[in-house]
């Protein structure tokens, strides 16, 4: 479904990917892991648009994404959570969702997907009048992932869903988008909660400076003598 | 002080404050959304005025039924004035964006003030239609109509804007593009054509502003900086993103000078917007009616 060959990236003169090869399968559920500053938030900038490759190619269903600008790919069905949700703090939550189907092809199914959302996420629905800006911590990382969903995405990508979040809380997330997985959308989940995010994920990536080094299912991961010593102490 | 002079004097605050919310509204929406601080915004609103007047004296266009007009043609100058110019500094950081800004809008106000000072001359220009000298007397306090007209117009613009910007999909993108581009980009949102459609619909409200001026006062072609600068005493008074902030800071702005004309002295009431200016600068930098960050 998402293919990227030998993806460079970067800000300026500073390089930060490179030769980044990944791919995520229809209805697949997949984790980039790796340390702080490795490229994980530049690859999601990359599929999403934000920002351009210097070199490799980005596919999606069959089509070159590197030339599309950021808006459209949101329309071809790649929606991104970004880090920290950034949700629009001065709406309010209804508002917020409102504005998640903001593309033509989601606008059509707004009311149903708003219903699916409020089922998903029943707190939002209590809170549906107020100014996201009043919510907590965890209710802005739920408004951020309800709002993406109401693009029906095809492929949701999350940006650090945990961060910042209590464990409890962090762990309704994860079932959250076991759920929305489930229901058939492609995941590429970023994290630095290594553990939790292999548990989760059916495959993933590692990321190190900038450069894939291991690829390999979940649990594979989890036993792998280098990714337990650097990441699960 | 005769309380006739007092309430005259506060009714001709009002009178002009509304339209110094109206010039603001422009300019801040303009700002709150592209991070462009378009410096020329006064001479726009200049052109606003002379298109009126045009309109009146060759066509004999009334001048409140040619508003459409008039805003239309600052719709077409305001697509010009952007593609040509201030779409290059869109994407620059937010810092740079303001400083280049200001240049650009420095450079394009002087163009249009001399191209002002060739078609129209250097002469004061009014709008006279028969109706012009009517005034309405309540209490021994005079209003004239134009004047009274203009005021409830600029109210009717100020709330169809709120609407606008509140109920409608277009509007709400406008918003979340004015606090977050790139979350809003992520939604689908092609914030370019945002940007493009803020800025005219800012030059449009200036269109409408100018022709307002034209009729209850008059148009000169250095008259662009004056109301630039009331626009930013304004904005700075009401906060950006707030439209009732900005009415009321163009009402407090109006009376504050014309209370400072009847009991200083005329040539002090620009210094009392200034002054009024600094004040909240010092204690409230977000605004009177401003919110804070976050």
């Amino acid at each position: 479904m998402l293919e990227l060959e030998g993806v460079n990236a970067g800000y300026k003169d500073l390089q930060v990917l490179w030769g980044v090869s990944l791919r995520v399968g229809e209805g697949e559920l997949v984790a980039l892991v790796g340390p702080n500053g490795a490229g994980k938030t530049t690859t999601l900038r990359i599929i999403s648009g934000l920002l351009k490759p210097t070199a490799g190619s980005v596919r999606f269903l069959g089509r070159q994404l590197d030339k599309e600008p950021a808006h459209r790919i949101v329309e071809m069905g790649i929606v991104q959570v970004p880090e920290g949700g950034r949700v629009f703090t001065g709406m309010s939550v209804q508002e917020n969702l409102e504005l998640g189907a903001f593309t033509a092809r989601a606008r059509k199914e707004k009311e149903q997907t708003m219903k699916w959302v409020y089922q998903l996420f029943p707190r939002l629905e209590e809170r549906r009048h107020q100014r996201a800006g009043t919510l907590s911590g965890g209710e802005r990382q739920m408004l951020a992932i309800g709002r993406a969903l109401m693009a029906k995405p095809r492929l949701l990508l999350l940006d650090e869903p945990s961060f910042g979040l209590a464990p409890i809380l962090v762990e309704q997330i994860f079932e959250m988008i076991a759920e929305i997985n489930r229901q058939g959308v492609a995941v590429l989940l970023v994290e630095q909660n290594v553990r939790a995010a292999l548990e989760l994920a059916q495959r993933a990536y590692v990321i190190e400076n900038g450069r894939i080094v291991g690829e390999g299912s979940g649990d594979a991961l989890l036993s792998f003598e280098s990714v337990r010593s650097a990441y699960l102490g | 002080m005769p309380t006739t002079m007092v309430a005259q004097s506060l009714a001709s605050g009002i009178l002009v404050g509304a339209l110094y919310g109206l010039a603001a509204v422009g300019l801040s929406l303009v700002f709150g959304v592209t991070k462009i601080l378009n410096v020329s915004h006064g001479e726009l609103l200049m052109l606003g005025g002379y298109t009126s007047f045009w309109l009146f004296t060759l066509f004999g266009v009334d001048p409140f039924a040619g508003i459409p007009l008039s805003m239309f043609a600052l719709v077409i100058i305001g697509l010009i004035v952007y593609q040509l110019l201030f779409s290059r500094l869109i994407k620059l950081p937010t810092e740079d964006k303001i400083r280049t800004s200001l240049l650009v809008g420095f450079g394009l106000g002087l163009m249009l003030q001399n191209i002002a000072l060739r078609l129209w001359t250097a002469d004061n220009r009014g709008i006279t239609p028969s109706y012009a000298g009517a005034v309405l007397t309540v209490l021994g306090v005079r209003l004239p109509y134009v004047r009274v007209a203009s005021l409830v117009i600029a109210f009717v613009f100020l709330l169809a804007l709120q609407l606008f910007l509140q109920k409608t999909y277009t509007g709400k993108a406008i918003r979340a593009t004015a606090q977050d581009w790139e979350a809003a980009t992520l939604m689908g949102i092609n914030v370019h054509r945002v940007y493009l459609l803020s800025f005219v619909l800012g030059t449009a409200l200036a269109g409408a502003a100018g022709t307002l001026v034209a009729v209850g006062y008059s148009v000169e072609p250095v008259m662009g900086l004056h109301w630039t600068l009331k626009a930013l005493i304004v904005l700075v008074m009401g906060g950006i993103g707030s439209i009732a902030g900005t009415l009321i800071g163009g009402l407090i702005l109006g009376v504050t000078e014309s209370a400072a004309a009847v009991w200083i002295s005329g040539n002090y009431r620009h210094v009392v917007g200034l002054a009024i200016f600094i004040l909240v600068l010092l204690i409230r930098p977000q605004g009177l009616f401003g919110a804070k960050e976050g």
